[in-house]
């Protein structure tokens, strides 16, 4: 009987889409259903922030998540989705805001020029730059070792189980920006890319690399708050000059410095009212950034702990945010 | 090597070692001499994996265009959508007082009060664990995937059980469903139906109809044939046999259905949160990437609790006898509850009340960073070991071997254990995986399935064995067993992770772990097989308890224990793809790697693929080990 009636709302539920055939965008997903803490007010709408796996980035997303709850009235989901597939998101209405994007000028070629179902909403107000990071304490031994030219010479030292007679450089999640496998083989470095997985997991070796005075390289960015805590030094790649990593398989130069954006969904930014406009207006500096994360990770506070004590410390910042 | 083989078998008669050690020889002596030719190293631009890519742009270019997606993919996306969003709507509706009265009222009728309160209890556990959101999304997602399930399986499988024909298409089918990692359907699936939860209860599907359909096969097959000639000798129609004959005399073998696609779908909610599916997959994803077991374990007993009282529920209506009537007290019982639930909806929050959840982060990520600071010396020892003696060496045989030194070698292993089909079969999966441009990432994998299964074996054989001659050890083990199994695999990386590192060894441990259980219960059940009058007649004639197991348990186990080492391969080859999430790296990471970046999606693809030919040959290399050697379980089979 059960299954007779859903079945009946399922066929209901497919012909209402009407029969000109259904584009993936057509779900009806702003209509999900609310499930905020407050039963009493009406809230005024959902947003969907993706959650790309670095705290950094959850730092900003919780910070403005927490004032469109409590500041604007909406629902926020926080959806944890890899940096490559929330854009894919933007088609299907899984995601409304991705709140830093790290460059990525291809899919802004095909999202937002071609498929035109996303915008950009300016920048978050964040420098961030991508590297090689080593100890501080190999620096001071092997003062030459921060110029990649003299990496190969010390490859030994970085040999791992996992890196067999080359040199180990432990890599991040799989989702991240990466030139590590093009830096490697064009600059010919006798190095293999490791990778460790998560974020946690770099964080881990770096504070262990420094304590115990082991040998590491690593992928790393800027802004982090590992940096106030553990003394790390970066290598010096080729330096980076204009378009010298248009083609991603001839890469041979260092990441350039980032102005880190956000990016909206293109029905967000038409029907987000207040919603969007803060997103939009959301920037703070990196050591805003650091606290937040460095609360998250090292104080024992949840997302949403961290952000309310960012917020009531920084009234002036964020109310310059909030739409009138 | 052909020549010492040669030459062996046609002189005189040698010992039976003489055949297997010459090739031995001759395989060394074609390693040495071969070695570092004909390697097929790896390549990430390979042509294979580009064109895949260049297909996955089109058809995300064409998607709202192309009416196969406009008039058919699309739709089933949108209505799979359609239904989670009911399901999502009454039970946010509902709430935690509406859920729990409900649930607790079902599992009364169900069962009886043990089987309610049980329900009442894991569904409040949900609220104090503080996961009350994400169980609840769980529990739409499981059940739209395993309704539909259902809904197609239980057609499919009364058909497979009617006709002969339909089951010998079936079957296969079926068998594919199974075997293929659940991880390589991942990335075709995000192909054609995106991702986010439509996506997410298609995956589950994939994996919880195989059981749906074979077991209502099953069912209906052994409704005895007396009952269907007397039904159709009175002249009952076709429609009529099979709603008043077969159905109800199916129904208690239809329940288990029922009960193995929901512990199926269960298994699933993991990965499907790998396509953006909501639900607990998302916090054990988290604590991944975090490297926080505190946010891992929750989640993980969420699930084994979901998985206990749902399994508890079904399996109690599938016991009950149909005649009997339900007592009129456990009516008003379950009547009360479900009132009482629902009249609380307006009543108490929608949400479970915060101060009633115990946090157990904290606490969780303290005790493991302690044994990681205390045992760093001890983990980091085994680690290497394994991994220099063990790992290493046989990574770098099996990468500079040429390639068709390899799948001679695996040609010649399947012919002697499986014959002839099998090593065909072996050997063109090995074939098509060098074809596709994968052969490195493959052999490394290779190594580390290998590594594993010998672990698992050896712990598997063991504890077996403990099992079967001490009551009382079995009796402890079991509920562990259990507990290991229901757990979802992810929930033992982390702290293998916590104590290994982001390691090849970390994805053996978690595999380990995972494939020990099945391997543990086959050679126990095998030996307490071994009939008592055999065992009688050993200890008569003067046999110690060593020479009893070595002399006669043991041998005559062995398709027990044969089976045992099939199942460690297929299991472990399950769990060292996800490995790859873990620093396993080779094909599970190319796979992980396909979904995060698009660039590599074309090598994602085909590295599953890989995975699935890599399980096909090692499933028929091993399959025919036990037929070969027992004339018995070609009749069982």
């Amino acid at each position: 009987m059960k299954i007779r009636l859903l079945a009946g709302i399922l066929v209901l539920g497919l012909s209402a889409v009407g029969c000109g055939g259904a584009t993936v965008d057509t779900s009806t997903t702003s209509s999900a259903p609310a499930a905020g803490s407050s039963a009493s007010a009406e809230p005024a709408g959902t947003v969907k922030i993706a959650i790309n796996p670095w705290v950094g980035y959850e730092a900003s997303a919780h910070v403005v998540a927490y004032l469109l709850r409590n500041e604007l009235g909406y629902n926020v989901e926080l959806p944890e989705i890899k940096e490559q597939l929330s854009w894919e998101g933007f088609e299907t209405g899984d995601v409304d805001v991705i709140i830093e994007n790290w460059g990525h000028p291809d899919l802004k070629e095909q999202f937002i020029e071609q498929k035109k179902v996303a915008v950009e909403a300016g920048s978050t107000g964040n420098k961030g730059v991508i590297g090689w990071y080593i100890p501080k304490w190999m620096a001071d031994e092997h003062p030459d070792i921060t110029d990649s030219k003299n990496l190969n010479k010390y490859a030994d030292l970085f040999k791992t189980s996992e890196s067999g007679d080359k040199g180990q450089l432990l890599f991040g999640d799989p989702s991240y920006v990466s030139n590590e496998e093009a830096l490697i083989k064009n600059l010919k470095l006798n190095y293999k890319v490791v990778v460790g997985g998560s974020e946690a997991a770099l964080i881990k070796s770096a504070q262990q690399a420094q304590a115990q005075k082991k040998p590491l390289l690593f992928y790393f960015w800027d802004p982090h708050w590992l940096f106030s805590q553990t003394e790390l030094i970066r290598v010096n790649l080729p330096p980076y000059t204009e378009g010298c990593d248009a083609d991603p398989k001839k890469v041979a130069c260092d990441y350039p410095e980032m102005d880190l954006d956000k990016i909206v969904s293109k029905k967000f930014a038409d029907t987000g009212g207040k919603a969007y406009e803060l997103v939009k207006n959301f920037n703070w500096t990196n050591e805003d950034q650091n606290a937040v994360a460095d609360d998250m990770t090292n104080k024992g506070m949840s997302g949403e702990e961290a952000a309310k004590k960012w917020v009531e410390a920084n009234t002036a910042k964020w109310q310059a945010w909030i739409p009138k | 090597m052909s020549s010492t083989t040669v030459s062996a078998s046609s002189g005189f008669r040698l010992p039976r070692w003489a055949i297997p050690a010459g090739a031995t020889i001759g395989f060394v002596a074609a390693y040495v001499i071969f070695r570092g030719t004909a390697t097929l190293p790896h390549d990430d631009e390979a042509p294979q994996f580009l064109a895949v890519t260049d297909l996955r742009e089109w058809i995300d270019d064409h998607r709202n265009d192309n009416p196969f997606f406009l008039y058919f993919l699309n739709y089933i996306r949108l209505g799979v959508g359609a239904l989670h969003t009911l399901f999502q709507t009454v039970l946010y509706a509902l709430g935690w007082p509406g859920i729990t009265g409900v649930m607790g009222a079902l599992a009364w009728l169900a069962g009886g009060w043990r089987t309610g309160l049980l329900a009442l209890a894991g569904v409040s556990a949900f609220g104090v664990l503080g996961l009350w959101q994400s169980s609840v999304d769980t529990l739409a997602l499981v059940g739209v995937a395993v309704l539909l399930s259902l809904v197609i399986g239980i057609p499919v499988g009364v058909w497979a059980g009617l006709s002969a024909r339909v089951r010998r298409t079936v079957t296969p089918v079926l068998d594919v469903m199974q075997i293929m990692p659940t991880f390589a359907y991942l990335a075709p699936l995000a192909l054609f139906f995106h991702i986010g939860a439509p996506a997410g209860a298609i995956a589950t599907m994939i994996y919880a109809i195989p059981p749906a359909i074979r077991i209502t096969a099953l069912a209906v097959a052994q409704v005895s044939p007396t009952a269907v000639e007397a039904s159709t000798s009175l002249g009952a129609t076709r429609w009529q046999t099979l709603f008043k004959v077969h159905l109800p005399l199916a129904r208690s073998t239809m329940a288990l259905a029922v009960n193995q696609t929901i512990m199926m779908a269960l298994s699933m909610v993991v990965i499907a949160n790998l396509i953006s599916a909501p639900g607990l997959g998302g916090d054990i994803i988290r604590g991944l990437s975090r490297a926080q077991v505190g946010i891992m374990l929750p989640a993980g007993v969420a699930i084994v609790v979901m998985a206990v009282v749902l399994d508890r529920m079904t399996l109690a209506t599938a016991r009950k006898d149909p005649r009997a009537r339900t007592r009129r007290t456990d009516l008003a019982v379950a009547g009360a509850l479900a009132a009482a639930g629902l009249a609380l909806i307006p009543v108490l929050p929608a949400v479970w009340p915060e101060n009633v959840t115990i946090d157990v982060v904290a606490p969780v990520n303290d005790a493991v960073r302690w044994a990681e600071e205390n045992w760093y010396a001890v983990t980091t020892g085994i680690k290497d070991v394994t991994t220099y003696a063990l790992l290493n060496p046989l990574e770098s045989l099996l990468t500079s071997a040429p390639w068709w030194l390899v799948a001679l070698a695996a040609l010649i292993l399947a012919w002697r254990v499986s014959g002839v089909r099998a090593a065909l079969t072996a050997l063109a999966c090995l074939l098509a995986i060098a074809l596709l441009g994968v052969w490195e990432h493959t052999m490394q994998t290779l190594t580390t399935v290998t590594v594993a299964v010998l672990v698992t074996l050896v712990i598997g054989l063991l504890l077996g064995v403990a099992a079967a001659r001490a009551p009382r050890f079995s009796a402890i083990q079991r509920p562990l067993l259990d507990a290991a199994q229901t757990m979802p695999a992810f929930v033992y990386l982390l702290p293998a992770l916590a104590l290994f590192g982001t390691t090849r060894f970390t994805a053996i441990f978690a595999s380990v772990i995972y494939a020990v259980p099945p391997v543990v219960r086959l050679v126990e059940d095998g030996i307490k097989g071994v009939p008592p009058t055999v065992v009688e007649a050993a200890v008569a004639a003067g046999s110690t308890p060593g020479q009893l197991l070595w002399k006669v348990q043991l041998p005559m186990a062995r398709r027990a224990i044969l089976l045992a080492a099939n199942q460690g391969i297929v299991m472990t080859l399950a769990m060292v793809v996800i490995g790859g999430l873990v620093g396993a790296g080779a094909l599970g990471y190319d796979v992980v790697s396909g979904f995060s970046q698009r660039t590599d999606f074309g090598m994602g693809f085909v590295a599953g693929v890989a995975t699935v030919l890599l399980g096909v040959m090692l499933d028929r290399i091993t399959q025919g080990a036990d037929r070969r050697t027992s004339p018995r379980k070609r009749k069982m089979s």
